[in-house]
């Protein structure tokens, strides 16, 4: 690995586990809680879990990269979530897409190298009447037009990406 | 019983649903509640969650409702609170300029229930939707809530309440439309204990959004009917699985939960009849497929949630291998008001082999975007034209997609085709959840067939071979059409694959996953054809085969539209012509947006 994260303080993820009862099927919810905790799965969290809940770590793993609310990379600080269910698709929800990629740079998936923005695509967010709709920390964006992208991260702290 | 109170004098509703919040509605509320408290008139200050959108109303949220006098204020602001309290709560005026209106007479009306929006429409499932406060269960008792439950335990055995769910012919609302009484009867009828009781609130159709509506705006509603379920199949467990992006949907269900407790609708010896009966609430992990029953069964056990093969139903071998029912949202929601008003009532709406009415997203390129509630058999006439008020911008109408990804598209020619399960599967498209997405002159059918065949194929589990090689080879030739590199014999072996996928697919994703090109091959091969033969999009959406230019009798030379390019594609000096580099040009169809003129044309046949 080329980037290495420094250890994290694992204090929550016991706390996280004392909360459950020790039985596999809180698994999901354990690791969503790990998720929103931290950003991310971070691998030593999931080593504790393997020992609290004695189940493989290949298990957790399979669980992590199946549902898509699990993610294994820490994510940036900002996490933009682009609809890009029918409704919004219909209404140039790529519009949005390709100009956040051209100004910050990364694909979806992706995060910006200082750890600022992460970039996704999400397929409906349920608020298709509003639409194209972009989450940005879970304040709704509603009827996104490309151009508003700009002043959008800008108010963010994107000043030096792309051209804003 | 006592519990059953009579209505206050007046009440403010301030609509608190995702769309509103959005808009600053919070701080309307507080405002309200702030100048009320030391009010010596008698008004409730409330917040009832609205459905996100009806009406197309959330982008003239935040909404503020009065009762009873049934007035509707739209993009209500703080500073305007004052004035509603002073003339309309204290002096009885209704405010003018805050009331809405209605787009299809262009009149101002006190109440949306004046407009064509609303009157052609019929709430089961909706009833209390904006009409409640969610998070108040006296409100939800008031208008009739667990009226139905104690009449199922006082009055009725819980083959009884099988029965009236087998008269009534609700079938289900998640997609398949199995009968929920049959499906209950089953589940009772075996012999192995624990039963289970399961509510799919995944929602996982892109543009539907009734389920996180109701769980959102009416949760005792789905509490209700799952407790009249259980009893009816003997479950003393339930659990309701929720999407993990809905977290108003979360946070409702979980309070709602909570009090259904504390009133003894929930737990040991529900209203005192010694049936008890317990719900929790499962996270979704954010996986498509785990909507599919197998699939949400293996994730609430907390496994990936993959399907498996059908040939054990799970009202015999379901959660944990145990007997379970599993319906959606809507279908709970219908539950109580059967049971209250009886399968005569409900069997008498509806169509013949389709009871009661659906509720629809109605999303797209439609005048009202929102949620409705129409009872089966509507054409999809009245609902996209009086109800939806037409397509926006003087555009022609060119094809509504109802049922999800795997849902089809109906073009123009079938707008008079009356919607029910059986006439929406007639013409290659399925009911499904209620996603209806409408389509105007602008949308290119090949690319929505590529935009669902990718949905899909990233979807798909992988577990099974058709399914997951199927898609991934159709989406190679749909996104290769779109591309202008489409052949001739392309057609075919799309077909040829769907046929594939349809007979040889182990869920109902990959059976039903030919649905959105079949269906647009249908009806629109000839605009597959032009992209093959001419390599032309005539809607203008795919970039290899669209070509930007300005019509020179038509630009008046304003510049708006170089000013607005982020390419800089276009040149020329203002009050003359100006002229789209095509080299430059990035297709982002910013122009065309922009002119006032209708300057900007698409052609198409570029040489690839
Ligand atoms: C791929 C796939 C996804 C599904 N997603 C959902 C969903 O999000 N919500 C839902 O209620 N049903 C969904 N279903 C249908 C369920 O499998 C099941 O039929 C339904 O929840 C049963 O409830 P009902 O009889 O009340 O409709 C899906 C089915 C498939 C094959
Ligand atoms: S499609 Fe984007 S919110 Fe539903």
């Amino acid at each position: 690995m080329d980037f290495v994260k420094q250890r994290e303080d694992l204090a929550p993820v016991r706390e996280i586990l004392d909360g459950y009862p020790r039985e596999q099927r809180f698994l999901l919810a354990i690791l969503q809680d790990i998720q929103k905790t931290y950003g991310y799965l971070p691998r030593e969290a999931l080593e504790t879990v393997r020992l609290h809940l004695d189940v493989p770590l290949s298990r957790l793993y399979s669980m992590a990269t199946f549902y898509k609310a699990l993610s294994l990379k820490p994510k940036g600080e900002y996490v933009i979530k682009v609809c890009d269910g029918t409704a919004c698709h219909i209404k140039n929800s790529q519009g949005l897409l390709d100009e956040l990629k051209r100004l910050l740079g990364i694909e979806p998936g992706e995060t910006t190298v200082d750890g600022r923005f992460s970039l996704e695509t999400v397929n409906c967010l349920g608020s298709c009447a509003l639409a194209p709709v972009m989450v940005i920390n879970d304040v709704y964006y509603a009827k996104v037009e490309p151009d508003k992208i700009r002043e959008i991260l800008g108010m963010l702290g994107g000043k030096g990406y792309g051209d804003i | 019983m006592g519990i059953f109170r009579s209505r206050p004098k007046r009440t403010v509703l301030v609509c608190c649903g995702t769309g509103c919040l959005a808009n600053g509605s919070h701080g309307v509320y507080r405002e309200f509640e702030r100048m009320l408290k030391n009010a010596d008139q008698p008004v409730r200050v409330k917040a009832a969650a609205k459905a996100t959108g009806c009406n197309g109303l959330c982008e003239m949220g935040p909404i503020v409702k009065i009762l009873p006098d049934d007035i509707f204020y739209c993009r209500v602001k703080v500073p305007d609170v004052e004035e509603i309290v002073r003339e309309t709560l204290a002096g009885g005026r209704v405010v003018e300029r805050l009331l809405y209106t209605d787009p299809a007479t262009g009149k101002k009306v006190k109440s949306h229930k004046d407009t064509a929006f609303y009157k052609n429409q019929l709430k089961i499932a909706l009833r209390n939707i904006g009409e409640i406060d969610p998070a108040n269960i006296d409100d939800y008792i008031q208008r009739g809530g667990y009226r139905a439950l104690e009449k199922a335990l006082s009055k009725m055995k819980p083959e009884d309440v099988t029965a009236e769910m087998e008269k009534s012919g609700l079938r289900g609302r998640g997609g398949a439309g199995f009968p929920t009484g049959r499906k209950w009867r089953h589940c009772a009828a075996s012999d192995d204990t624990p039963r289970y009781v399961l509510c799919n609130g995944d929602e996982g159709d892109p543009g539907a959004f009734m389920d996180r509506s109701i769980m959102e705006g009416d949760p005792h509603s789905i509490i209700e009917g799952m407790v009249i379920g259980a009893y009816a199949v003997g479950s003393r467990q339930g659990f309701i699985y929720i999407r993990d992006e809905y977290s108003l949907a979360l946070k409702n269900m979980s309070a709602a939960i909570r009090q259904a407790k504390e009133q003894g609708f929930l737990g040991e010896s529900i209203m005192g009849s010694g049936f008890g009966f317990d719900l929790s609430i499962v996270r979704g992990g954010g996986a498509f497929v785990c909507g599919e029953s197998s699939a949400l069964m293996a994730s609430i056990e907390g496994r990936v949630g993959e399907p498996r093969a059908k040939y054990i139903h799970a009202t015999e071998r379901g959660l944990w291998d145990k007997p379970t029912v599993l319906n959606n949202v809507e279908t709970w929601a219908n539950v109580p008001v059967i049971i209250d008003r009886g399968s005569d009532w409900f069997s008498s709406i509806g169509t013949g082999g389709s009871k009661g009415t659906k509720v629809f997203s109605l999303v797209g390129k439609v005048q009202n975007t929102g949620l409705i509630e129409v009872p089966m058999g509507i054409s999809l006439r009245k609902i996209i034209f009086d109800i939806g008020g037409g397509i926006p911008g003087g555009k022609a109408f060119k094809a509504v997609q109802t049922g999800g990804p795997s849902g089809g598209c109906i073009p123009g020619s079938m707008l008079d085709l009356k919607v029910d399960f059986e006439s929406l599967s007639g013409a290659g498209s399925m009911m499904g959840s209620g996603g209806m997405i409408v389509m105007d002159e602008d949308t290119c059918m090949v690319e929505v067939a590529r935009y669902y065949t990718g949905f899909l194929a990233e979807e798909s589990c992988g577990k099974c071979l058709p399914c997951r090689e199927g898609l991934r080879r159709m989406l190679g030739i749909l996104n290769d059409i779109c591309a202008g590199r489409g052949h001739k014999e392309d057609v075919d072996t799309l077909l040829e694959i769907c046929e594939a996928l349809r007979e040889a697919s182990l869920c109902g994703l990959g059976k039903t996953a030919p649905n959105p090109v079949e269906t647009t091959l249908r009806y629109f091969r000839e605009e597959y054809l032009e992209h093959i033969r001419d390599k032309r999009c005539r809607a203008g959406v795919c970039p290899a085969l669209t070509q930007y230019y300005i019509e020179g009798s038509l630009c008046r030379g304003c510049g708006l539209c170089a000013k607005n390019c982020p390419a800089g594609a276009i040149t020329g000096k203002p009050g003359d012509k100006y002229t789209i580099d095509p080299d430059l040009c990035i297709k982002c169809g910013r122009c065309r947006q922009v002119c006032k003129f209708g300057a900007v044309s698409i052609g198409g046949g570029a040489a690839v």
